[in-house]
This record gives C-alpha cells, sequence and structure tokens, in this order.
C-alpha cells in the first residue's frame, strides 16, 4: 500500500484546502460541489464548516474570514455564483488579507442543473486569477498554490471544476499540511469601505495588477505545452479537463502539440508563440467557448482557429474524448450498434416521500379550478414535473416559485400556488415572500418541509423548527399559517386545507412537515447497527 | 495492460459498492485508476452508471471513449444495453437478467434477452436468485462481482477477496464472510 489516496475531485479538493490550512469552509450544497463541505466537515473539525443559508451568505462570511487574516474557502455550484454574485464581484475590488478561494463547480450537459453557464466568465468579469484542474492531484496541488497566489496578488482566486472532475476518483498524493494563519484583521478600511472614492481607487489597483496577472499564468507550473519545433498543421489548446480528453487521443503520436491551459488569464505570450508553430488551432474547453473567443481576438480574424464556434466541437454540452477525437479526425469506433429494446428511465420521487402526497393533494384540488398554476422550485420536488404527477407549471431558480406565484397572481392568475422545499425557502424564499405579504398579493404557498436538503443528499436545512416563526414574523396571518403532515391517510384533511386557504384572498402558507424517506432510513439504519 | 469498464444499474442497486472493492484492490495493487460515479439527480430510481478505468500506464479520461470498453457489469438487463455502444468487439457483458420495471413502456422480457444474448460474449444470470437460495440476499451486487471477476484480468481473485474483507470490515465479521460467500457463488456460477 502506497500514501496514494483515491479520492473524488471534490474530496482531493477538500483536502488540498484543508492541507492548506483553511481556517473556514462556507458553503451552500449544489450538485456537483457538495462533497468538498461534506469531507471537510467529516475531517477537518478544526475548520469552521457549518452549511450556510445560500452562496451570498457563504461568499460574504468567506470575505470576513479573509478580512481577519485567515484562509477561507467557499464553494457552490455554478448557478449558485449568481446568487453570491454581488459579493463575490465586490470581493475583486476590496481585495482579501487571509487568502480566498471561490470554488464553483460547473455543470456541463446540465446533469443536475437547469443551465450550463461557465463560471471562469465570472472570473474574467471580477478580473481576477482562475485555476482549472486537468485531475485530481492538479485539484489538490492546486489548492496550496492558489491559497498562496491570493495572499501575493491579494486578490480572491476562482477555482472552476466540472462535474466529471469533481465526481470522479483518482489517486491522489497528499503533501505537508500547512498552520492555519493567526488572527490578524486588516487596518486600511480605505480598502474595505467601498465608497466611490475608495472604490474608484480599488478598482485602478486591480486594473493596475492585470499584467502581473497574466505574468502569473505564463509561468504558471499549471499550463505546459508539449510542442514539436517543426510546423505544425494542428495544434492544440487544451483548457481544464479538456486536456485528458486530448492527450486520450494520443496527440503526440499524430504529431499534434498541445498546450495546456489550467491557469487564467489566457496567457497571450503563450497563445501567440504556440500560433506560429501551428497552421490552426484546435480549442478544448468543457464548457462555453471562452478561450475560443479570447484567442481569435489575440490571433485576428485570419488565423485558421475550430472548436465550438466552428461547429467542430459541438456547441453544448459536456465535452468527451471521442468528440475531441472527431474534430482530430479520428472516427469513433462502432464495434456494436445502440440496442434497440431500451428505454429512458428517469428519476423519480422515493415511494412513500412525503413530496408525492403533497402533489397528490394539490392535483386533486387544483382540478376543481379551471385555470389553477402551480409555480415549482429547485430540489426533489422538482421531479413533480414528471409522471405520474406532472403537476408543475414552472421551475427557474432558487426561490422563484413564490415570486412568480406573486407576479403572476397580480395579473390575474388564480388560484397561484406556489411550491417550495424547506432549505430553497430559507436560501432564496423568505424575501420574496415578504413581498406579497407587503403587496397583499393572492397567492397560497406550500413550504414542503423534509427536515433536510434532500436533493444534495440530506444535509442540515437551515430553517428547521423556525418556518412557522419566520412566517409570522414576516407577516403571514396566524391563522393562515397551515401545518399538516403529507400522509396518504390526512388527504382529505390536506385537500380541505388547501381549499380554503386557496379561497382566502392573500397571502397563505401551508407547510406540509414529514422526514425525508431516506434521511430517515439512514437514521433507523445507523439506529439497527448501533444496537447490534 | 488496461482494463475499461462500465458498471451500470439502477440508483439504490449496488453499484458503487462493486465500484469501491474494485478501486480498493486496484490501489492495493498499485494500478492507475479513474472512475466517474453519478451523483444527484440521477440517483432517484433512474439509471445510473459509473465509467471505471484500470492500468498499468498513466489513465487521462475520466470517460471511455465509445467501442473501448472491456466489460460492461450491470445489476439489470436493460441497463447492460444502454451501454453496448460502449462495448469493444471483443468486449463482455456481465449482467443480472432480473428486469427492474419501474418505468411503464419497460421492453418486452423476451425481446430484451434476445438481445442480450445476441452479443457475442455474454454472461447473464437472476442474481437475486443466487443470493436468495446462498441465504445472502443483500449481496446480489457481490455475486455479480465474482461473475465478472475473471474478466477483470488485471486484477486477481483474491485480491478482490482481500478487498472485500476490508471495505466491509466496519460492518462486523458476519457482513464480511456473507459478502465473501457471494463473490464466490458468482464466481462458481459461471465457471
Amino acid at each position: 500500500m502506497t500514501d496514494i489516496r483515491l479520492l473524488l475531485g471534490d474530496e482531493a479538493i477538500a483536502l488540498g484546502a484543508i492541507d492548506a490550512g483553511i481556517s473556514g469552509v462556507y458553503a451552500y450544497p449544489g450538485t456537483p460541489s457538495t462533497e468538498i463541505t461534506e469531507f471537510i466537515q467529516a475531517n477537518a473539525p478544526e475548520v469552521r464548516s457549518r452549511w450556510c443559508t445560500n452562496e451570498k451568505t457563504a461568499m460574504e462570511a468567506a470575505l470576513g474570514m479573509s478580512y481577519a487574516g485567515k484562509r477561507a474557502l467557499v464553494c457552490m455550484k455554478h448557478v449558485g455564483m449568481n446568487v453570491a454574485a454581488d459579493a463575490f464581484v465586490n470581493s475583486a475590488i476590496t481585495g482579501v488579507n487571509g487568502g480566498l478561494v471561490v470554488l464553483a463547480a460547473d455543470d456541463p450537459s446540465m446533469h443536475s442543473s437547469q443551465n450550463e453557464q461557465d463560471s471562469r466568465f465570472y472570473g474574467k468579469f471580477a478580473m481576477i486569477p482562475i485555476l482549472e484542474p486537468s485531475s485530481q492531484q492538479e485539484a489538490y496541488d492546486m489548492m496550496a498554490y492558489a491559497f498562496s497566489l491570493s495572499e501575493a496578488l491579494k486578490l480572491p482566486v476562482l477555482m472552476r471544476v466540472v462535474t466529471r472532475l469533481a465526481h470522479s476518483r483518482a489517486g491522489v498524493k497528499a503533501a505537508a499540511k500547512a498552520q492555519q494563519n493567526a488572527l490578524n484583521p486588516d487596518n486600511e478600511r480605505t480598502h474595505w469601505v467601498l465608497l466611490p472614492g475608495n472604490a474608484r481607487r480599488q478598482y485602478a489597483s486591480l486594473v493596475a495588477k492585470q499584467p502581473q496577472l497574466e505574468e502569473s499564468s505564463v509561468s504558471s507550473p499549471f499550463n505546459a505545452l508539449k510542442a514539436s519545433e517543426n510546423k505544425a498543421p494542428l495544434g492544440i489548446v487544451a483548457c481544464g479537463i479538456a486536456y485528458n480528453y486530448a492527450m486520450e487521443n494520443n496527440p503526440s503520436q499524430l504529431g499534434i502539440p498541445v498546450l495546456k491551459i489550467s491557469q487564467y488569464p489566457i496567457p497571450q505570450v503563450s497563445i501567440r508563440e504556440f500560433a506560429e508553430k501551428c497552421d490552426s488551432i484546435l480549442v478544448a474547453e468543457d464548457g462555453q467557448p471562452l478561450a475560443e473567443e479570447q484567442l481569435k481576438s489575440i490571433l485576428g480574424a485570419n488565423y485558421n482557429l475550430k472548436g465550438r464556434l466552428t461547429g467542430d466541437l459541438p456547441r453544448m454540452g459536456e465535452l468527451t474524448p471521442d468528440y475531441v477525437g472527431e474534430a482530430l479526425g479520428i472516427k469513433v469506433k462502432q464495434a456494436h450498434a445502440a440496442a434497440q429494446n431500451v428505454m429512458p428511465r428517469p428519476p423519480a420521487l422515493c415511494q412513500g416521500c412525503g413530496h408525492r402526497d403533497v402533489y397528490d393533494a394539490l392535483n386533486k384540488v387544483a382540478a376543481e379550478y379551471a385555470d389553477a398554476r402551480i409555480f415549482g422550485d429547485i430540489g426533489c420536488y422538482t421531479l413533480g414535473a414528471l409522471p405520474p404527477f406532472r403537476a408543475i407549471d414552472s421551475c427557474v431558480d432558487m426561490g422563484a416559485s413564490i415570486t412568480m406565484a406573486k407576479g403572476a397572481a397580480d395579473a390575474g392568475v388564480f388560484p397561484a400556488i406556489a411550491v417550495i422545499g424547506d432549505s430553497t425557502f430559507t436560501h432564496s424564499g423568505m424575501t420574496g415572500l415578504l413581498d406579497a405579504i407587503n403587496d397583499k398579493s393572492n397567492i397560497t404557498v406550500m413550504i414542503s418541509d423534509n427536515l433536510t436538503t434532500a436533493m444534495t443528499g440530506g444535509q442540515d436545512s437551515a430553517g428547521t423548527n423556525k418556518f412557522e416563526a419566520i412566517c409570522l414574523g414576516l407577516g403571514v396571518e396566524p391563522e393562515h399559517v397551515r401545518v399538516v403532515v403529507p400522509l396518504p391517510k390526512n388527504m382529505e384533511e390536506i385537500t380541505r386545507i388547501i381549499r380554503e386557504e386557496i379561497e382566502y384572498n392573500g397571502v397563505s402558507v401551508i407547510i406540509p412537515r414529514r422526514e425525508c424517506i431516506q434521511t430517515l432510513n439512514r437514521k433507523l439504519r445507523k439506529k439497527r447497527a448501533q444496537e447490534q | 495492460m488496461k482494463k475499461d469498464i462500465i458498471l451500470a444499474g439502477v440508483g439504490g442497486q449496488g453499484i458503487l459498492t462493486i465500484a469501491t472493492i474494485i478501486g480498493d484492490a486496484a490501489a492495493n495493487a498499485d494500478i492507475s485508476l479513474k472512475q466517474a460515479e453519478v451523483h444527484g439527480m440521477s440517483q432517484r430510481g433512474g439509471d445510473v452508471q459509473s465509467n471505471l478505468r484500470l492500468s498499468t500506464e498513466t489513465i487521462y479520461s475520466d470517460l471511455i471513449k465509445q467501442g473501448e470498453a472491456d466489460l460492461i457489469i450491470s445489476m439489470e438487463p436493460m441497463e447492460a444495453l444502454r451501454y453496448v455502444p460502449f462495448l469493444s468487439e471483443q468486449g463482455w457483458v456481465v449482467t443480472s437478467s432480473h428486469p427492474f420495471k419501474n418505468i411503464p413502456n419497460y421492453p418486452d422480457d423476451e425481446a430484451l434477452m434476445n438481445e442480450l444474448n445476441s452479443l457475442p460474449n455474454i454472461k447473464s444470470l437472476p442474481i437475486e436468485d443466487v443470493a436468495k437460495d446462498n441465504n445472502i440476499p443483500k449481496c446480489a451486487n457481490i455475486v455479480l462481482l465474482g461473475m465478472a471477476a475473471k474478466h477483470l484480468e488485471i486484477i486477481s481473485s483474491e485480491q478482490l477477496r482481500e478487498s472485500i474483507a476490508r471495505v466491509f470490515a466496519a460492518k462486523g465479521e458476519n457482513v464480511v464472510n456473507m459478502n465473501l460467500m457471494a463473490f464466490d457463488a458468482g464466481l462458481n456460477a459461471v465457471k
């Protein structure tokens, strides 16, 4: 046995962060980023690691820890970057004190997401360094590097991974563990108080740092050139995990040089040098064509560039070794044709899940109205869109059920019903509920409370045991905060209450509450194991 | 030497346990490994698959190219068929023959098995029945691992037995023995 551990990409990032001496990790669960924080919670009791209410609170808490001089990691899925964006972009203006690394896990092909936005654009937008590992080992090694870079440049560093790296396991060798930083709050108020006068100076300083960022990319140990001396007809610029897909096709045997990019901003010098040695370049990147667009502007419109924009690689979806192979002229092998007797097998709500009873009841009552609309949200209960329920009319972003129901009700839709999970409600639903209450909108909100963040595997939910108090505190009338137990035997009571609250002209909240069947079974198994 | 394996099944059938055992064996034998797992929404009773790559050389891609998988190990017959485009010409399919029907339009049993059996290299058994007959109903996935053991080649059956003992050690001697029995039942069933 060697000292090599088999780790998921997420676990490698977590171990890298622990060994880099972080004092806190701040995160809201989101596939494919969840396992980073879970690993730190399980393996590093010295690191502050309680789940946050949403990505914005996480980003701000991490910035506060950095302000105090300590190293902090903040993790989220790509769409979480939208929630954290205000704090994220402005953290580049304040700069950092202790090292601050923002980890965004993107989901090309939308395995568990509603879009495939590429977080590298956020890094470019905020004008900070971006790291993009190609392997689990690199993900580990990059953490210590990222924190040092962050402290050297006095800027946050964005690390971007994709599902295939986050959720793939490989051997990782760990290095020595660093000490945590001592408490050392920043005294430079002009850096942190972003009044326009200060902000302009800070922004000017960020702009002035850009050449330094590019120099760091040019000399980065993670950017590497595998070139030949002679001029090649074709070269590959391979970003992050796309490097693996390029290498899988044996480019050296084909006489194809490869420039690996794992640190941004794009090193323009390296690109120009590489382009001089190649007649054409294939840009392989997993996500949106960020590098391709930049190469186009660096090399000019006349340079023969291939990639997602030119159709040499698919415009959307996860990259694969086959797609890269095809772009290099290698035919996809087909030893066996696709089978005939295969049907799609979509996921479904678990048997015994309380969300099922909620949708059964809602469908019964909604059928009594000609124009009922049910606005859904993000979580397991989004599966209520699929058969046999086909219950929801929308699912857009965290919290949108309540606010879209409000807008639709304001426009005249009746009944306008929102279905939102407990964790999603505290993440982004509470503020929208306050809008509806203040505007006396005619909506019925179902907070389907299963006492956990179930979709991502059962993490603690920020509002557990507090929902009635939150709704009352925001101003829902006490007689219109109703709690039910979603079980088939209670169907008559639940449908009656839904009817009553639909007929009430104002904001009402119904809380169907029953523990997630998965977390319940896990607890029972654990209990049985302890008894044995 | 390399072995590219696709593990397939339905969420909750235990394919990741098979992956964990093979992974443990590979790590102990100093064989390189990459294993892409499925998490998140796909686990709720939907189809799940894992690309497991073993090699004595450097492995780059986490994903297997089409037509290059040496082995498909599946807990469910239709799920085995789903990944046939990834199977190499001489690749093996080792699968449970017991359908898991949680969709209304599941294919006809006979047509499904005929198509499976038309593949050149296939081993299929009702692994749940084998597990029940041996009084180890919860170990069907390890029966399947036993059936596939010979085709792993890069790792020996003895190395897999040691890994089963290590992976289940925390659950007690009884669980270890049941899973070793399941492994041998699978191994012997396809001799």
